[in-house]
């Protein structure tokens, strides 16, 4: 029995423009301790899906319009805002990409943290401060005891984000949501706070779902990958297969155009157009108009994620029907 | 080839002020410390750095938007730190910068055609009937289909809000543009896009850049040579491949080896150096060389005196004392 799953999910926005179809029919499920990435572009509904399932979608203009988020015996979708609020923060919790904009600015960093102890395990304020002392040394952050009274913006960008993670991980939670965590990081930084999440992994258990835009961080940290594109999952699979097998033409292309594995002076692949406008209900493949593989029949038919090799999932109908095979170009060797 | 643009000791301070009244200047912050750089004519230079160690404060000196404290800027023979304003401003059409958040860049208010003529005017006057066809000659450069001169920013998307600042910064003809994270606000199948437009360009107009990013590989990628910023010093300076697969300064090493690789077979082979801590305040800068705290191989002479960049191997350059050793 999987930790969490999620079936056939749809959430639109109904807005003055029209609806907006941002996560359309997404399932997927995610083991206890697993490292779960999902990865796209701008828009491609990574982040909706997980805000979906921990109730974070603004009704209105949101709207869940159908689908179901088992954990642990209930619906998170349907069941009633009490039963969510246990979950939320407690069993799920979530760290966002942007650890200035997640803090509150006019709480010190000991009355955030002290919080959902408070709240879930209604514990008593001093308990509760030497429990958030343990765990600001915990991400290591050294002077803990003298630190933890201090304000957000006393701060650098990368101990903020450790001050997020520790305030996420406080109630050890089954599943860690990280959306973009590094996004706004230098490098270095990047690696001290990748570092610091597996080894809180390994700790603690948790499972984890990483939503990144950036495919080098998925190699380096993921061990299940779904690749999105306009609210869909197109391909899913083990991170190896991924890189090294892919069977939708969207994650071929999009391993193609990154820098990194590319000859100097050899020019970028690059994927032409853009992505499809999410408020026209279009038949076919949402990726069919950009891809240099598709044919008559993806403009017509609705693809549906099927597995095409053990433990390898794509939505690309020309695939699954044995009509193209190899979608890597060429041969490229990745250096940094 | 000779050299096009000179940097010579550059220096920028900003000043810290303390008190209303008895207002007096507490100290400085070295945004710039000592930078020494040429660049050739048709040469891509790639600065790389963390954040807050002055690549950006660098892009704006170059351009004079920011007076330098000391050192000096020299285009092509002219001292740009010395001449007037004025004579600045005639000067200022052969350097041109792109910014990194094409949202922000371009006004909302005027039209391409408005933005673009606007820049072109900069070098000569042209007559009111030539000027669509300029316009219309330069959106073709940058890939974008020209009967959409007459629309506003917010009818474009990302990449194409990019391209039209790229157009606007070739508009006036210049010999020099530098690019502060020109890719970095974009999505990587668009990035690619404007990445490969950007090396078209160059080659075609022998234009001179700087190509500012924190992303090693686009740099890697993009220029040939690449610059290592620490703390407002440069501490690295060689060919771009060079520099990223054989680094010799501890820093660049560190950098290089937090960059995640798209390769999870590569990945799992790699032995990653995990910088501790952040980088110091550029206000209150360390003493001896300033990457000493947190490098790895730093000994007691690193604490006592700051190393200079000096040629390792040819047309390699560092600022370590310990290259030979480590």
């Amino acid at each position: 029995m999987a930790l969490l799953e999620v079936e056939n999910l749809r959430t639109y926005f109904y807005t003055r423009g029209g609806i907006i179809r941002a996560v359309d029919n997404v399932s997927f499920s995610l083991e206890q301790g697993e490292t779960m990435g999902i990865v796209g572009e701008s828009g491609s509904g990574k982040s909706v899906t997980c805000y979906s399932i921990l109730g974070l979608i603004p009704r209105p203009p949101g709207k869940i319009v159908s689908g179901r988020a088992r954990f642990g015996g209930i619906d998170l979708l349907s069941c009633p805002k009490e039963q969510l609020r246990r979950v939320q923060g407690k069993r799920i919790s979530m760290i966002f990409q942007d650890p200035m904009t997640s803090l509150n600015p006019y709480m010190r960093v000991s009355d955030q943290l002290v919080e959902p102890l408070l709240v879930h395990e209604k514990m008593g304020r001093s308990q509760a401060l030497t429990k958030a002392i343990a765990s600001l040394e915990e991400v290591g952050i050294q002077d803990a005891a003298s630190r933890i009274n201090l304000y957000p913006h006393q701060f650098s960008g990368g101990m903020r984000q450790r001050v997020m993670i520790a305030m996420a991980l406080i109630s050890r939670p089954e599943i860690l949501i990280a959306d973009e965590p590094t996004t706004s990081l230098d490098v270095t930084v990047q690696a001290q706070i990748l570092e610091l999440i597996k080894q809180r992994q390994k700790d603690l258990g948790t499972a984890v779902i990483f939503i990144t835009h950036d495919l080098g961080v998925v190699a380096s940290f993921c061990d299940y990958v779904n690749v999105m594109y306009a609210g869909r999952i197109v391909e899913s699979a083990v991170t190896d297969e991924i890189f090294a097998r892919p069977m939708h033409p969207y994650n071929a292309s999009l391993q193609q155009s990154i820098p990194a594995l590319h000859e100097k002076g050899q020019p970028l692949f690059t994927i032409p157009g853009l992505p499809p406008d999410l408020t026209i209900d279009f038949r076919g493949c949402p990726f069919a108009p950009r891809c240099v593989h598709a044919g008559d029949i993806c403009k017509e038919q609705n693809p549906a994620l099927k597995q095409t090799a053990p433990g390898h999932k794509t939505a690309c109908i020309r695939f699954q029907r044995g009509e193209i095979a190899d979608l890597r170009l060429r041969n490229v060797v990745a250096t940094v | 080839m000779s050299t096009f643009l000179e940097l010579d000791n550059l220096r920028t301070y900003f000043p810290i002020y303390k008190g209303t009244i008895f207002r007096r200047q507490i100290g400085a912050v070295k945004a710039l410390d000592g930078v020494n750089l040429q660049l050739k004519t048709g040469e891509i230079l790639g600065l790389v750095g963390e954040s807050g160690c002055g690549k950006s404060t660098l892009a704006r000196t170059i351009m004079q938007l920011i007076p330098n404290t000391g050192g000096s800027v020299v285009l092509e023979g002219r001292n740009f730190s010395s001449i007037t304003r004025r004579a600045l401003r005639v000067e200022r059409v052969n350097f041109q910068m792109i910014f990194q958040d094409p949202y922000a860049s371009l006004n909302p208010r005027m039209t391409v055609y408005d933005t673009l003529a606007e820049a072109i005017q900069t070098r000569q006057r042209i007559g009111a009937k030539l000027l669509p066809g300029k316009v219309a000659q330069l959106m073709t450069t940058v890939g974008l289909p020209a009967n959409q001169m007459r629309r506003y920013p917010h009818e474009f998307s990302g990449g194409q809000r990019q391209r039209i600042a790229i157009a606007r910064a070739l508009a006036p003809e210049p010999k020099l543009i530098i690019a502060d994270e020109p890719v970095s606000a974009l999505d990587v199948s668009i990035q690619s896009q404007i990445l490969n437009l950007i090396a078209k360009l160059c080659r075609e107009m022998n234009l001179t850049m700087i190509f500012i990013s924190h992303d090693i590989s686009v740099v890697k990628y993009i220029s040939d040579r690449i610059a290592v910023m620490y703390l407002g010093r440069l501490v690295e300076l060689g060919p771009a491949t060079d520099v990223v697969e054989k680094p010799l300064h501890p820093y660049t090493r560190a950098l290089v080896s937090a960059v995640p690789v798209p390769d999870p077979q590569v990945e799992r082979r790699r032995q990653r150096i995990i910088l501790q801590g952040d980088p110091p305040s550029p206000m209150n800068p360390p003493a001896g060389c300033t990457f000493h705290p947190r490098c790895p191989y730093a000994i007691a002479a690193c604490k006592a005196q700051r190393p200079e960049l000096e040629q390792k191997e040819p047309n390699r350059f560092a600022a370590c004392i310990r290259v030979g050793e480590i």
